[in-house]
């Protein structure tokens, strides 16, 4: 697989579509995972990359060719195209799993999207996609699918400038200690992170034209994917309830409460 | 009736409120004896006074003599905070006999001037009383102490899937004892209807103290006369709402909403009645908000919901909710009714936007809901809050600011702004006349009665849903005739003879 010719950009972005930020999370009765009857919306992350495809093409303009989104997901899922759509992304595809197939795990959406990129005649130059996914924040997609293609990769952008004509994207990246700023040949994989830009609403002429733009449905069986989940989640529970602390009159007090919690002392 | 001894000023003189603070000579202020008779029926902790027996600190007191835009200034010297029914009724029984005033106060977010203590009148705060009784989830009957905030009863009901008949942006700090005495309106009237409507009784202690216990929980009782019909909208001048029961309707499964902005004003009724047609029974509120007021969200911070290019020189905005059963069918609709808005022959809109999830339905609200907070931001609020017709919403707001400006008001050194937004769907303008520098008697004067007036030409109402307080009481004839204001005059008479409910609010 060739990255597209000189200075033609093809970007890629996968969504989820997850809870929505807004919801109280609630497990479930059976302690299988959370309460999924819930609103639903575009993982926050891939939104801000979507958001960050349009503007990469509103800086560049024709040098961009293509802003292609891509969701793995049951038909519902489909919304979550349209909206993409409706900010400006120019097609989509809908890799469809049924609405009753376990959540996919992040190396099964890489292998997926690796399976994608490797059918896209024009080839992909820059994939951009959520840092992590707010229901399971696994955080390993991005750099999986970097593994697995042999690219390049950036993770936790802030900032984002493609150069179609260098053929090179300087990135930020938040880290643990401030910044860290990286050059990376294209093609190249991008995850971003909360500060890389403020979404767009999705405005109504917008939403219009979204309605005619094309979206191609595929399945896993097609892409010779087999999405079995390789982990099993054994059990999930709420955090224990946080107690109320309590005051003690002295330190004499406060060693015998320390004492029946089971905090033992130990020389240093 | 009692003749109150400040000058009655002929009706179609403004009235200034700081020279016009009445006496009222027929009551008593509190005394020591008075504090310590309410200590042997109160907890200390539900008594605050200025008094030497007690000496709270004037910083403790001053949130419930100063309304929430800073216009009104009271002069209580003691709170009392109750946590019972019974404690109202022998505090109010006391109260009779020693002829002593009282204002009961909810969250104190009134924009009229109604919670405030004119003349020493004692505030009785209900903000103690704050127990959900009871609540039923499968007729979504709520019963529920008077104290309680709205959105702490939004929040109980929620997880039982039901909403709170009537939504406003003061939620986090109004009281539902203090929604029915004024008869609130806000976000939802438009679908929900009134709390004339939705409020099945009331538990109210009358001016001599004995308590009215009609806490029905019954959908249907057509037994004698309605009586809390009195108390819903009675500004607490006809006795202390300490209990109530309401319908809360099912929480919508399905709710959207979308921000339009239009060329001109003349295109907001034609917009009105195409989506009222389309979305037909899906359609819970449809907001007004001019361009005035929409540039003053955006210089703080609210919004942007639509970039510089997309409004261009827009005059004005409107916000739509649907709430329904079915998410599908309602995006049908919404999605149908957008079609044939962006591609009619003369498009009444000339963009908007449709949120793509709660949180972008949220922030949507936020911009409208913001809109109060950022007027206190930019100086001191005239508020006017009107019915009128649809049609003339643009005029009133354009005749007031020429009225500023032939005055020689308008401009930074005076009115700063006027605008306009509000309840379209309900007829219902608030008019924002914003003072950069303060109050002062001088604007007052040229805005009233010039817009009680405009109104009145309009057979509008002065006070749509704010209600009369102490602001409008000169201006209830405008909407009212002599012979309406005689009989209510004839009701309070009857209810509070001694005239010490909450007395100079609301009648003249």
């Amino acid at each position: 697989m060739r990255p597209s010719a000189v200075q033609l950009l093809n970007i890629l972005v996968p969504i989820k579509r997850a809870v929505d930020y807004a919801v109280k999370i609630r497990v479930n009765p059976e302690q299988t995972g959370i309460d999924l009857n819930v609103k639903h919306s575009m993982n926050p992350f891939d939104e801000i990359a979507v958001e960050e495809a349009v503007r990469i093409r509103e800086r560049l303009k024709d040098a961009v060719k293509s802003i292609k989104v891509v969701t793995i997901g049951p038909p519902k899922s489909a919304e979550t195209l349209r909206t993409a759509l409706a900010m400006g992304a120019d097609s989509a595809v809908h890799v469809e799993i049924p609405e009753s197939a376990p959540a996919p795990e992040p190396l099964g959406v890489a292998k997926t999207l690796k399976a994608l990129i490797e059918r896209q005649k024009e080839g992909v130059d820059v994939v951009i996609m959520g840092k992590q996914a707010i229901d399971d924040d696994a955080g390993q997609t991005g750099q999986m699918l970097a593994g697995l293609m042999g690219w390049s990769q950036a993770t936790f952008a802030s900032r984002v400038e493609v150069d179609p004509e260098q053929k090179v994207a300087n990135i930020t990246r938040e880290i643990d200690g401030g910044l860290e700023e990286l050059r990376c040949n294209l093609p190249v994989i991008i995850t971003t992170d909360l500060r890389l830009n403020e979404p767009r609403y999705a405005s109504l002429p917008n939403i219009m034209k979204a309605k005619k733009k094309p979206v191609e449905k595929l399945t896993v069986a097609e892409l010779g994917i087999d999405l079995t989940p390789r982990l099993e989640t054994i059990k999930v529970t709420e955090p224990l309830k946080r107690v109320g602390g309590g005051k003690v009159a002295n330190v004499d007090e406060l060693l015998a409460k320390l004492k029946e919690a089971g905090v033992t002392g130990k020389r240093a | 009736m009692i003749r109150l001894h400040n000058s009655i000023r002929p009706a179609f003189r403004s009235r200034r409120w700081a020279h016009n603070i009445p006496t009222f000579s027929h009551l008593n202020s509190v005394n020591e004896e008075d504090l310590a008779h309410f200590s042997s029926i109160l907890a200390p902790t539900s008594i605050l006074s200025t008094l030497p027996s007690i000496s709270t600190p004037a910083d403790d007191i001053a949130p419930y003599n100063v309304d929430w835009m800073g216009k009104y200034h009271g002069q209580a010297n003691s709170v009392l905070r109750p946590r019972t029914t019974q404690q109202v009724s022998e505090i109010v029984k006391y109260c009779a006999q020693r002829k002593i005033g009282i204002v009961p106060q909810g969250g104190n977010t009134g924009l009229v001037g109604g919670g405030i203590s004119l003349q020493k009148e004692i505030v009785l705060s209900l903000g103690a009383m704050n127990n959900v009784r009871s609540f039923d989830p499968v007729s979504g009957i709520l019963v529920a102490d008077a104290g309680c905030i709205l959105q702490s009863l939004s929040e109980y009901i929620a997880p039982h899937n039901h909403i709170m008949p009537l939504d406003l942006g003061a939620k986090g700090s109004c009281q539902i004892g203090g929604n029915i005495s004024t008869n609130a309106g806000g976000l939802r009237l438009l679908r929900y209807g009134s709390l004339h409507g939705t409020v099945l009784g009331l538990e109210v202690v009358l001016p001599d103290g004995t308590i009215l216990d009609q806490l029905s929980t019954l959908r249907k009782d057509n037994t004698g006369y309605d009586l809390k019909q009195l108390f819903i909208g009675g500004e607490g001048t006809l006795g202390i709402v300490t209990g109530v029961s309401i319908l809360t309707p099912p929480a919508p499964q399905a709710t959207n909403n979308i921000f339009l902005a239009l060329p001109r004003f003349d295109n907001v009724l034609p917009l009105f009645q195409t989506v009222k047609r389309q979305l037909g029974e899906i359609m819970s509120a449809f907001e007004y908000i001019d361009r005035t007021a929409y540039d003053m969200g955006l210089q703080h911070g609210l919004g942007p919901l639509l970039s510089a290019d997309e409004v261009g020189d827009s005059q004005c905005f409107v916000l739509v909710e649907t709430s329904g059963g079915n998410q599908d069918h309602d995006l049908e609709k919404l999605n149908n009714l957008l079609e044939n808005l962006l591609t009619a022959d003369e498009p009444l809109i000339n963009t908007g936007v449709l949120s793509q999830s709660p949180t972008q339905f949220n922030s949507i609200w936020a911009l409208r809901e913001g809109l109060t907070e950022c007027v206190q931001k930019e100086g001191k609020p005239y508020k006017y809050d009107v019915s009128v017709p649809l049609a003339d919403f643009q005029k009133v707001v354009d005749a007031v600011r020429e009225r500023m400006i032939s005055k020689g008001l308008y401009g930074d050194h005076a009115i700063s702004k006027v605008m306009g937004y509000g309840h379209v769907g309900d007829g219902n303008l608030h008019l924002n006349v914003i003072a950069k520098h303060g109050y002062r008697p001088e604007l007052e004067a040229a805005l009233e009665p010039f817009i009680y007036e405009i109104v009145a030409d309009r057979k509008g109402s002065v006070s749509a849903e704010h209600g009369i307080g102490s602001m409008k009481r000169d201006a209830l004839h405008y909407s009212k005739s002599d012979v309406s204001i005689d009989w209510m005059r004839k009701i309070k008479q009857t209810f509070d003879p001694l005239n010490i409910m909450n007395p100079g609010k609301v009648l003249p």
